[in-house]
């Protein structure tokens, strides 16, 4: 994932890609977001162009849903589920151990760039919970250590 | 030598990826020559990652395995042994009709699929008549799988008979519920069989484009499904001529975007056409006017991925399992505080119990079970006492609480009641799609009236009673008109947690 700030033109381009999908609204916002770490501003006008919407429709679709971002997150996102197979395993004090470690709340990105954690409501791993997700990788039966340890070793 | 490691997202959370690594590593030291293939899970969460050794006996499996326990592999009687796969007690009892494959063979690989019994259902399909499929679908009695238990041939019907130039087959994979993992094992374990069950789908209903509408916090599946449907179209078995029939359908895999709600099928459908996820009222139908304004039907995952076991074997093999009106296998997924979680399909009629003591094994940290929540954070919490329930769509209801997507969490007596019940109106709250007001407004003030509670003014349960009242008449969906379950079932069930006893006492 590249943090970058994108050219018009590169924002288009990623746009007209899904172009010839029926209903390309999400498909477009999950391409920029892809690409680049979150969805800028400056992509709304673009979207709205070009699907004959306003920018006020685009930025309601986008902030209905949970995973868009507006700004981009630390470099490493923890996903800590927050659902009820991983509470009955303890989820709770795990998310306290690990917020009050990084010092941040849900949603809160470190002061120096380096983690945002979000709450994420079920990964499907509800038989070995708690469950966690950082990066793209899956941990099952996690805990405190378990999540220092992946973060010690990542810069 | 052969070893099967799972490709499954739970085997690779609990350290597949480095088993595999070890096997690597291991056979190269010893110069043996190991060939690794993938394979879905068993199911037997609890025993990933589990190995699987290929023998002339057949396969024989090891596990939990760790990187530490991978040289004894290579040596005689390793301590993870479990023995033949096939004949361990949790494979055994089960009846695997749509899971049949999961585990068995390598996802990919539509080759092993068909040697597996993949693709008959949809051949048999192919020389039926448009009626005579949904007939089928009928007797054999399958209902939805994605919570409400709608009979899924009635369903099909409607969309085959509406007038269209269009028609969409849309699956449900947006599988929110906490507990539930079986739309993501299918998925990453046997994903022909859903791609099998959509396009049958299609040539009932007169559909040629299916969409899959599958959630993002399931990056393995996603990966996994858009490789199939590629492997599907290079082979014929999706495209402009469903393996020479002259249907057509092709299937489009969407990523949802975290939004809960987006599970109800109305709500997925305007995500779907890239809007804000608001519920829409009924009618019209989606069966009439669905995805774009044509008809459509929306299934969920294993509604559908039933489908191809039902016309390989036909609908009465499939209608002979079960309990009353609920027909046929149901997937449990036993999840949460337990010692064997996992996922185990068997017939409806199992009894709650059962599931929980003999299957699941009691809790996993030793303790008493408190509390079972069924059918994800809209689904009842039932305690011990209502342990011989069968497991069935109109038992359940029976006892105020439901199925859903057959997602089993287990709580041990530690477990705050108070608290459960506060989470499910704060899950309400965040994921409301706020379309309407005792569901938007409903479930932020049911957050503060249980903090009331919590706080010692057991007088506000009334008012919690009432709130949940307004919620279950007012709502237009179930996510406002269910949340009272999990709430309303606590306070029952543990009225001390929330004062009500010490009220009655003063
Ligand atoms: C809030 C809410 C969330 C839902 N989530 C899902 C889901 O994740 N998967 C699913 O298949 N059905 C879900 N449903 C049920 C669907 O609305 C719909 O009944 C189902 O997809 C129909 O398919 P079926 O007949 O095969 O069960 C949900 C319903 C509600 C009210
Ligand atoms: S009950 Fe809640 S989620 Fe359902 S339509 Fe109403 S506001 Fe939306
Ligand atoms: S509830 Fe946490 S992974 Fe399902
Ligand atoms: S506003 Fe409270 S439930 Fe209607």
């Amino acid at each position: 994932m590249r943090h970058s700030h994108p050219t018009s033109d590169d924002l288009q381009a990623l746009i007209d890609a899904q172009m010839s999908l029926e209903g390309p609204l999400l498909p477009i916002l999950h391409a920029i977001q892809e690409a680049h770490g979150h969805v800028p501003e400056a992509a709304l006008p673009l979207i709205a162009e070009t699907l004959n919407l306003t920018p006020a429709e685009v930025h309601g679709v986008m902030s209905f849903y949970h995973d868009f971002r507006k700004a981009p997150a630390g470099r490493h996102v923890v996903k800590l589920c927050r659902a009820e197979a991983c509470q009955s395993m303890g989820a709770n004090a795990l998310s306290e151990a690990v917020l009050d470690k990084l010092g941040i709340g849900w949603g809160g990105t470190t002061p120096d760039g380096r983690v945002t954690v979000e709450a994420v409501y079920c990964l499907g791993l509800c038989a070995c919970a708690p469950a966690a997700m950082i990066g793209d990788r899956l941990i099952g039966r996690a805990d405190a250590a378990r999540i220092d340890a992946e973060l010690e070793g990542a810069a | 030598m052969k070893i099967w490691v799972p490709m499954d997202s739970a085997a690779k959370a609990l350290g597949a990826e480095a088993v595999v690594a070890a096997i690597r590593t291991e056979a190269d030291r010893r110069g043996v020559e190991v060939e690794i293939a993938r394979n879905g899970s068993r199911g037997m969460i609890w025993l990933e990652p589990l190995v699987e050794v290929e023998t002339p006996e057949g396969r024989m499996a090891y596990g939990p395995m760790t990187q530490a326990d991978v040289p004894a592999l290579f040596e005689d009687g390793p301590e993870k042994a479990l023995g033949l796969t096939e004949e361990l007690d949790w494979m055994k009892r089960q009846t695997r009709l749509t899971f049949a494959r999961c585990g068995l063979t390598d996802p990919l690989s539509l080759e092993q699929y068909e040697a597996h019994g993949g693709l008959a259902g949809l051949r048999r399909a192919i020389g039926m008549k448009a009626e005579e499929i949904i007939d089928e679908v009928k007797l054999s009695g399958l209902r939805g799988r994605g919570g409400a238990g709608f009979p899924t041939g009635i369903k099909w019907d409607t969309v085959r008979m509406a007038h269209a130039d269009r028609k969409y087959i849309v699956c449900n994979a947006d599988e929110g519920d906490s507990g539930t993992f079986a739309d993501r094992m299918i998925i990453e374990g046997d994903p022909f069989c859903l791609i099998e069950g959509m396009a049958i789908a299609g040539l009932g209903c007169h559909a040629e484009k299916g969409f899959v509408y599958l959630r993002s916090e399931y990056p393995d599946a996603i990966a996994v499904l858009t490789r199939a449907i590629e492997i599907a179209r290079a082979t014929g078995v999706l495209g402009a001529d469903v393996l020479g029939s002259g249907h057509a359908f092709d299937i489009e895999v969407r990523v949802g975007a975290g939004a809960y709600v987006c599970g109800e099928e109305t709500s997925l459908l305007n995500s779907l056409e890239g809007k804000r996820g608001v519920v829409r009222a009924k009618p019209p139908l989606p069966a009439l006017e669905g995805a774009f304004g044509k008809p459509t039907v929306v299934n969920n995952v294993i509604s559908l991925a039933t489908v191809p076991v039902i016309f390989e074997k036909g609908a009465a093999h499939y209608a002979d399992f079960g309990l009353g009106r609920s027909k046929g296998t149901i997937p449990l997924q036993i999840a949460g505080n337990v010692r064997h979680g996992g996922l185990f399909e068997t017939a409806f009629g199992m009894s709650l119990g059962q599931i929980v003591e003999d299957l699941g094994g009691g809790t996993a940290s030793g303790r008493a079970v408190k509390a079972v929540q069924v059918g994800g954070p809209l689904g009842a919490y039932l305690s011990p006492e209502q342990f011989d329930t069968p497991f069935g769509y109109e038992e359940f209801d029976g006892q105020g609480a439901l199925i859903g997507h057959a997602g089993l969490v287990v709580f041990d007596d530690s477990a705050d009641m108070l608290g459960m019940a506060r989470f499910a109106m704060e899950f309400c709250a965040v994921e409301s799609c706020g379309k309407c007001t005792p569901c938007r407004i409903g479930a932020v003030r049911g957050v503060e009236t249980l903090d009331r509670i919590a706080a010692g003014d057991a007088g506000a349960i009334p008012l919690l009673t009432d709130l949940c009242e307004t919620m279950q008449d007012g709502s237009l969906c179930a996510l406002g008109g269910f949340t009272p379950y999990p709430v309303m079932s606590a306070l029952r069930l543990f009225p001390e947690e929330f004062g009500a006893v010490r009220e009655a006492a003063e």
